[in-house]
């Protein structure tokens, strides 16, 4: 139960990774950008993989109607989610500590496993309905206005996960080195979980 | 007989036909070493070349940019000239760039570009070149390749054995191709002998930020200075002067200064002379010339007139100056990596004479000296040379080096480039160049650490090589493949102007500190637009500003009113882009100066007089985005006497 117990605090620890790492990817290659311009999108906010992305995105942007990239002030995500990540680092640490002491369960660890899998999914499709109001909600005065070849107006929803050809940009949308600590992570909690179920109960 | 004469006829066509098949064969071996030479400068589409190339643009007074193998134009730096493409003398920034003691003067002949130096290696951090006109030296920045600081120099005219640099970029120098009065006066020209100087101008380089300041001149005796080149390794601290003219003729040069079977190489130890200048030594002397500098962070360039010129009489300072006899009115004074061979290039010679640095020492040391000339010792010839290249060819103009024991020289007369090695000074392979070749340039061919790969010739005539464009015809120039043991003619491409040198570089050293763009965060500059809300229009009499800014794809203001006939309006813009390569131009109807071409982060100012009613438009002169062609405005024009209020507006 010790050595599960470990790996519980070690676990939730990695999404500290979050803090300083972006979570996501997006980029947007075009020929005319053989150097793509990025977003990496934070737990705090969204900033440019190169200094100017964010402002040349925007730019370009403008033509098709799109909204500017939210500030972090902009979204209550990127006050929040800080918040709930903090608190569940909190939380599985103390499980973690608390199992150390034999104070609970290994069955804790899976709880906390359980309840970080269902904010994640919460959180993605938070994520995903933003970029979907980001993709079409766009300005009816827009400069360039394409139309489907089904007479319905083009919409420019980035993809949430993999590879989009989007008029002239090729977009690609990865988790980046935060969503995989974070993965990394969680996966330690299910492991501590199953170690400590064959622990032999004292 | 008619027999005889049949058989003579078919002998005669088999011969030919013999003969035609023996051509046939020859042409297509050429055709396989051509393809073979189309890949050693096949740059294929989207790949990029190895090296840079800055070539001078003579007579344009320019600097322009290739890359090798390939020969293509990438760039032309805006130097000693007027450019309207850029605005570059045109807008109120750059034009205190060719503010002179003479006024305004927008152009130049600039000759001898050379790479800024560290151990005498190659560190491209600045390239200098020479306006040989109305003496000037240009520096330029490489990485954002514009010029940034243009100093004259007084005392001088033709400065042509100018600009090259010394060993750690101590000195950018300059010497002067025609002798003057010091300090100019009216004399008759016939009383030139012994009374016309010739000034060598030392003009020392700050190492942090590469800011020149003349520090000092040494007034030589009134020869014509041609070319020039600092000692390296053993020999730095020298410099090598070539010198034609040492008849001081005044007239019909062509004949009076070619009577002398030999000239000089004058050998400066400038080392001795900063000392000599560092202890108080030469005379301060009253001067006017123009030091202009372009500050990259206001964008801006402002011109300061100097008043003093620290002087040296040679003969002041014991063992700072010799000549060596160099037969034939020598051209180029080059300087092998070594430091030990200092190659005068006999222009009238079919020889090349090869000094010794080590001789000269031991000469100068032995006090072997075959009299003097104004008081400075001449060495004797015999003792001081290393060799003579016997080459067969004619007209010996300048040598470069390969890093590999050869030199690598052209001969303008017989329209060739010989190689041949240092030290046993025989000639290893001669290859003709199209035709009467200048100067040939090897990437850091000049300095201690060559990248022996390629040659390029710059020929003066270029004829027949390319389809004809009327009388006037751009420059040749060939490119040899040095990497064998013979050399390979692999290219043949034109030039911009007149290129009388140029200095190469490895890709590698400069592309990657290469600036895209100029930070909007960072422009200083007094007149910027720095955000859109700060836009306006303001009149100071009859003085209008126009503060506007610019992004894709729109003026902010693209309406203004309220101007009138006889105003002189100022716009100043910025360009609000922070994107590599998104440039945006600004033309105005009717303005009398050029267009503007503004980089992203950039600040520019255009003066336009409107002379008439009416309402006139202005647009962007780069095809910026898709809906560039909407990039446009207008300025209301009313008469003089209107009382029509300043207005501007953006989208209303």
């Amino acid at each position: 139960m010790k050595k599960a117990s470990v790996l519980m605090i070690i676990g939730p620890l990695f999404l500290l990774g979050l803090f300083f790492n972006p979570l996501w990817n997006i980029m947007l290659g075009a020929p005319q950008y053989p150097e793509p311009l990025g977003m990496n999108i934070y737990i705090t906010g969204i900033k440019g993989v190169s200094e100017f992305d964010l402002q040349n995105i925007d730019g370009l942007n403008h033509y098709i109607g799109m909204k500017v990239i939210p500030k972090p002030e902009d979204m209550w995500e990127f006050t929040v989610f800080p918040y709930v990540i903090g608190i569940m680092v909190f939380l599985g640490v103390a499980i973690g500590l608390l199992g150390y002491m034999n104070k609970v369960s290994y069955k804790w660890f899976l709880g906390w496993f359980i309840l970080m899998s269902i904010l994640g999914i919460l959180g993605m499709y938070d994520f995903n309905a933003w970029l979907y109001d980001y993709g079409s909600n766009l300005d009816p005065h827009a400069i360039i206005k394409v139309v489907n070849p089904d007479g319905t107006p083009m919409t420019y929803k980035p993809p949430l996960l993999g590879y989009q050809k989007m008029l002239n940009f090729d977009v690609t949308s990865l988790p980046h080195t935060g969503a995989y600590m974070m993965f990394l992570g969680m996966m330690m909690t299910v492991v501590a979980f199953f170690v400590g179920k064959k622990a032999p109960i004292k | 007989m008619k027999k005889i004469n049949y058989s003579i006829l078919a002998l005669l066509g088999l011969v030919m036909v013999f003969t035609g098949c023996n051509d046939s064969g020859k042409k297509s071996s050429n055709g396989a070493l051509s393809s073979n030479n189309a890949e050693k400068v096949y740059v294929a589409p989207g790949e990029q070349d190895e090296f840079y190339a800055f070539m001078s643009g003579g007579y344009s007074g320019n600097l322009t940019v290739y890359g090798l193998p390939s020969g293509r134009m990438f760039k032309e730096i805006p130097v000693f000239s007027q450019f309207p493409t850029s605005g570059y003398g045109y807008s109120e920034e750059t034009k205190p760039m060719l503010n002179t003691s003479f006024g305004f003067v927008p152009w130049d002949d600039s000759h001898h570009p050379d790479i800024s130096q560290t151990n005498g290696e190659l560190d491209g951090r600045w390239i200098f070149i020479n306006g040989n006109n109305t003496p000037r030296i240009a520096r330029i920045s490489l990485k954002t390749f514009e010029t940034e600081e243009i100093i004259e120099l007084p005392n001088s005219a033709g400065n042509h054995s100018s600009s090259f640099i010394t060993e750690n970029t101590e000195y950018v120098v300059a010497g002067t191709r025609f002798s003057v009065p010091v300090p100019q006066r009216d004399m008759p020209i016939n009383e030139y002998k012994g009374n016309f100087k010739g000034a060598l101008s030392f003009v020392s380089v700050d190492p942090e930020d590469g800011r020149l300041d003349l520090k000092f001149q040494i007034m030589m005796p009134g020869f014509n200075y041609d070319l020039s080149h600092p000692g390296r390794g053993k020999s730095h601290g020298w410099f090598f002067f070539t010198t034609y003219n040492t008849e001081e003729a005044n007239s019909l040069l062509e004949v009076n200064a070619s009577q002398n079977d030999k000239d000089f190489i004058a050998a400066i130890n400038w080392k001795k002379i900063e000392e000599y200048v560092n202890n108080g030594g030469g005379t301060k002397m009253p001067a006017n010339y123009a030091h202009n500098v372009y500050d990259e962070g206001t964008h801006t360039a402002t011109s300061t007139m100097k008043k003093e010129v620290l002087t040296v009489d040679p003969t002041k300072v014991p063992g700072a100056v010799y000549f060596l006899p160099t037969p034939k009115s020598p051209h180029g004074c080059d300087v092998d990596p070594s430091g030990n061979y200092i190659i005068g290039n006999g222009k009238l010679s079919a020889d090349l004479t090869v000094h010794s640095f080590d001789r000269m020492l031991a000469a100068i040391e032995g006090k072997k000296f075959d009299g003097e000339a104004y008081g400075i010792p001449i060495l004797k010839f015999e003792d001081v040379l290393a060799g003579t290249v016997k080459s067969g060819g004619l007209g010996p103009l300048h040598t470069e080096f390969d890093g590999k024991g050869n030199a690598y020289t052209t001969f303008f007369i017989s329209s060739e480039v010989v190689k041949w090695k240092l030290g046993t000074w025989e000639v290893i392979d001669r290859k003709p160049t199209y035709y009467s070749v200048g100067h040939l340039m090897i990437p850091g061919g000049n300095s201690a650490k060559p990248f022996g790969k390629y040659v390029v010739a710059m020929n003066k005539i270029t004829k027949d090589r390319y389809l004809p464009t009327g009388p006037e015809l751009e420059h040749s120039a060939q490119l040899y493949d040095i990497t064998g043991d013979k050399m390979e003619l692999i290219y043949d491409f034109p030039t911009h102007g007149e290129p009388h040198y140029a200095a190469g570089i490895p890709a590698e050293i400069l592309a990657p500190k290469s600036q895209k763009i100029y930070k909007l965060a960072e422009n200083k500059h007094p007149m910027a637009t720095l955000g859109v809300n700060d836009a306006r229009v303001e009149r100071k009499g009859n003085e209008v500003h126009v503060y506007m800014a610019m992004i894709r794809s729109h003026f902010t203001p693209d309406n203004i009113e309220g101007i009138k006939v006889g105003d002189k309006v100022y716009f100043h813009i910025t360009n609000h882009e922070q994107d590599f390569d998104v440039p945006h131009g600004f033309a105005m109807i009717g303005a009398n100066n050029s267009e503007l071409l503004i980089m992203p982060g950039q600040t520019k100012s255009l003066v336009w007089e409107p002379k008439e009613v009416g309402v006139w438009p202005f647009y962007c002169t780069d095809f910026c985005s898709a809906l560039h062609q909407e990039m446009q405005g207008y300025v209301r024009v009313s008469p003089a006497n209107s009382n029509i209020d300043l207005s501007w507006s953006l989208g209303e």
